[in-house]
């Protein structure tokens, strides 16, 4: 220390309280602005898989998110069967299966709308497109739908909880 | 020390105490302008008395908006436009001048780009002049999304969405940006915040900053000459005022500013009083609702050419894209490797550079508003390509320029 006065000593013992206090502050400020407990406990949604009908979207609410549940016709299932990737998508519940995927585009989070006599998703922000199970045909969004942790309960889906099949979602990246 | 004496009159008593005449000598009229110079000089008086209308208005709304997911909307639409006395008239002003401003903004930066008056010891004019670009853009985002109308949520939701860095699926950060899964409560009271308090309190420090930058290399004038300020003020105050390069701030330059001034304020008042509408959004006059996106989102006019930028790419390229756009107009003062400060019509290729830029950012302007299919999204994506091209080839092109 060049100026080992008492005044430089009071300028540095100041300076590290100073120092620590502000990076306490800044600790505090970045927690105040973390979603709430209420918010995050807010955060499931169950779902009588029996109501839905084939080929009709239904879209539901989970995290202020829409979620897009879809029921397969067998048509529907025999067609995704040629590509394993739209398979891997599908959720099975009771006899029946269900593309089950949080509706917004992957791209920057805009609604896409569903067609169902070509059986595809549109995004109009910035044209993409999706297939029925939700996986992405056309650019820009760089992926498929994305699915919301969901575990079946009997003829119920749970979305926020998760499960064996939704981890294996996770695991052969059929969605993040 | 301070000696203090039975004052003779009221102005002696404040002179004592707060040295006014020396204040009003430093900051008016003996603070020099160029008399080269035109109308295009006056932008920087518009925009204070643009933001001043702002501020103003924005008080009154203040009085009766409801910071609210639940109120916001009504608060805004029922009780400010149809029960409060002026409050359309509030809004109104708020709505047209947050439009407008952006309009001199762009004339006072490309007025600043064609006379070169980012070089020369005028750098940090042009940076902290960049600064208030950014936080007049925060602010106006802000802004829109207090009415909690349909365009406000999902304005929200795309732009916050940004933070997520593409492929990085920052999705905490942008979770903690919004205090929630999705634009809720907790989103519309801290952009609140930021749009009366946080975001005015740093546009009102960097005014004082872009005009502190201005004191020492003074203001450009037509031809870029270095004036000597000091011999020619000399001049003006031994009596030579015709011969003198300069004029006082107060009132020989204000004059022919406020008459400019009010020429703007004319067409100023016919947009809010007979077309408002350009700056009302008609989708904004639904109520924000989360599970049903507009057909089209679209950002208002002045950030057309930056979405435009981010839209004909993949999300990654497009991001990275946008970045550089954003950030691309700051460095312009270094990326201009040629030492002349003239006018654009004099400086070679740079006179090219300078018109290509301005006819790109219209042509991108206009393409952000179309919807992005067949032939537009070509021409986007070719003038998103121009602007990038732009910016490399500058600073080879002024390196080769010629000494004017």
């Amino acid at each position: 220390m060049k100026n080992s006065s008492r005044r430089g000593f009071m300028g540095m013992a100041f300076g590290a309280v100073a120092g620590v206090g502000a990076v306490a502050s800044l600790y505090a400020m970045k927690k105040s602005w973390d979603p709430l407990p209420s918010v995050k406990a807010a955060g499931f949604t169950t779902l009588d898989m029996s109501i839905y009908e084939e080929n009709v979207l239904v879209t539901e609410k989970w995290r202020g998110k829409p979620i897009f549940v879809l029921k397969m016709s067998n048509a529907m299932v025999e067609k995704a069967k040629a590509k394993q990737s739209d398979m891997d998508r599908l959720i099975k519940v009771g006899d029946a299966y269900y593309a089950v995927s949080i509706g917004l585009c992957t791209h920057l989070g805009c609604i896409p709308g569903y067609n169902a006599s070509t059986e595809e998703f549109l995004c109009a922000c910035h044209g993409g497109m999706y297939d029925v199970a939700g996986d992405v045909i056309k650019a820009p969004p760089p992926r498929g739908f994305d699915i919301p942790p969901f575990k079946v309960d009997g003829m119920n889906l749970v979305l926020g909880e998760t499960s064996e099949a939704y981890d294996k979602m996770k695991t052969n990246g059929t969605t993040l | 020390m301070a000696h203090f004496t039975k004052a003779t009159s009221v102005k002696d008593w404040f002179n004592q105490r707060l040295a006014i005449d020396k204040v009003e000598k430093v900051m008016m009229s003996e603070y020099w302008i160029p008399k080269n110079i035109n109308f295009l000089w006056a932008m920087g008086m518009v925009l204070v008395i643009t933001f001043a209308l702002l501020l103003v208005s924005g008080i009154f709304l203040l009085m009766y908006y409801q910071p609210n997911v639940n109120t916001a909307f009504d608060s805004v639409n029922y009780t400010i436009m149809r029960e409060v006395d002026f409050g359309w008239l509030w809004r109104h002003v708020h709505g047209v001048a947050a439009s407008v401003v952006f309009l001199i903004i762009y004339i006072h930066m490309f007025t600043g780009i064609y006379y070169g008056s980012y070089k020369k010891g005028r750098e940090m004019i042009w940076i902290s002049g960049m600064l208030l670009f950014v936080a007049f853009s925060a602010e106006a985002f802000s802004g829109y999304m207090l009415p909690w109308g349909q365009m406000s949520y999902w304005a929200g939701m795309v732009i916050t969405n940004l933070f997520a860095g593409g492929s990085l699926h920052a999705d905490g950060l942008v979770e903690w940006i919004r205090g929630d899964y999705v634009p809720a409560q907790a989103f519309l009271t801290r952009f609140f915040m930021l749009h009366v308090l946080l975001i005015p309190l740093a546009i009102m420090g960097l005014i004082g900053l872009h005009f502190g930058a201005l004191r020492i290399p003074h203001v450009n004038n037509q031809d870029g000459e270095e004036v000597d300020f000091d011999e020619e003020s000399k001049k003006y105050l031994a009596g030579d005022k015709a011969g003198s390069k300069v004029m006082r701030f107060a009132n020989d330059f204000m004059a022919k500013d406020m008459m400019v001034v009010g020429i703007y304020l004319v067409f100023f008042f016919y947009l809010v009083f007979y077309h408002y509408g350009f700056a009302m959004d008609p989708v904004n006059f639904d109520p924000a609702d989360g599970l049903k996106t507009p057909a089209h989102i679209y950002p208002e006019w002045y950030f057309l050419w930056s979405y435009e930028i981010l839209r004909p790419f993949s999300t990654d390229v497009g991001l990275i894209a946008f970045a550089f756009a954003q950030v691309i107009f700051v460095l312009l003062p270094f990326l201009d490797r040629s030492p002349n400060t003239v006018p654009a019509s004099r400086r070679g290729l740079f006179k090219f550079w300078f018109w290509a830029m301005l006819v790109d950012m219209i042509v991108l302007t206009a393409m952000g508003k179309l919807p992005p299919q067949g032939i537009f999204s070509t021409i986007g994506l070719v003038a998103a390509l121009t602007f990038i091209g732009l910016w490399i080839a500058l600073p080879f092109i002024t390196k080769m320029e010629k000494k004017a």
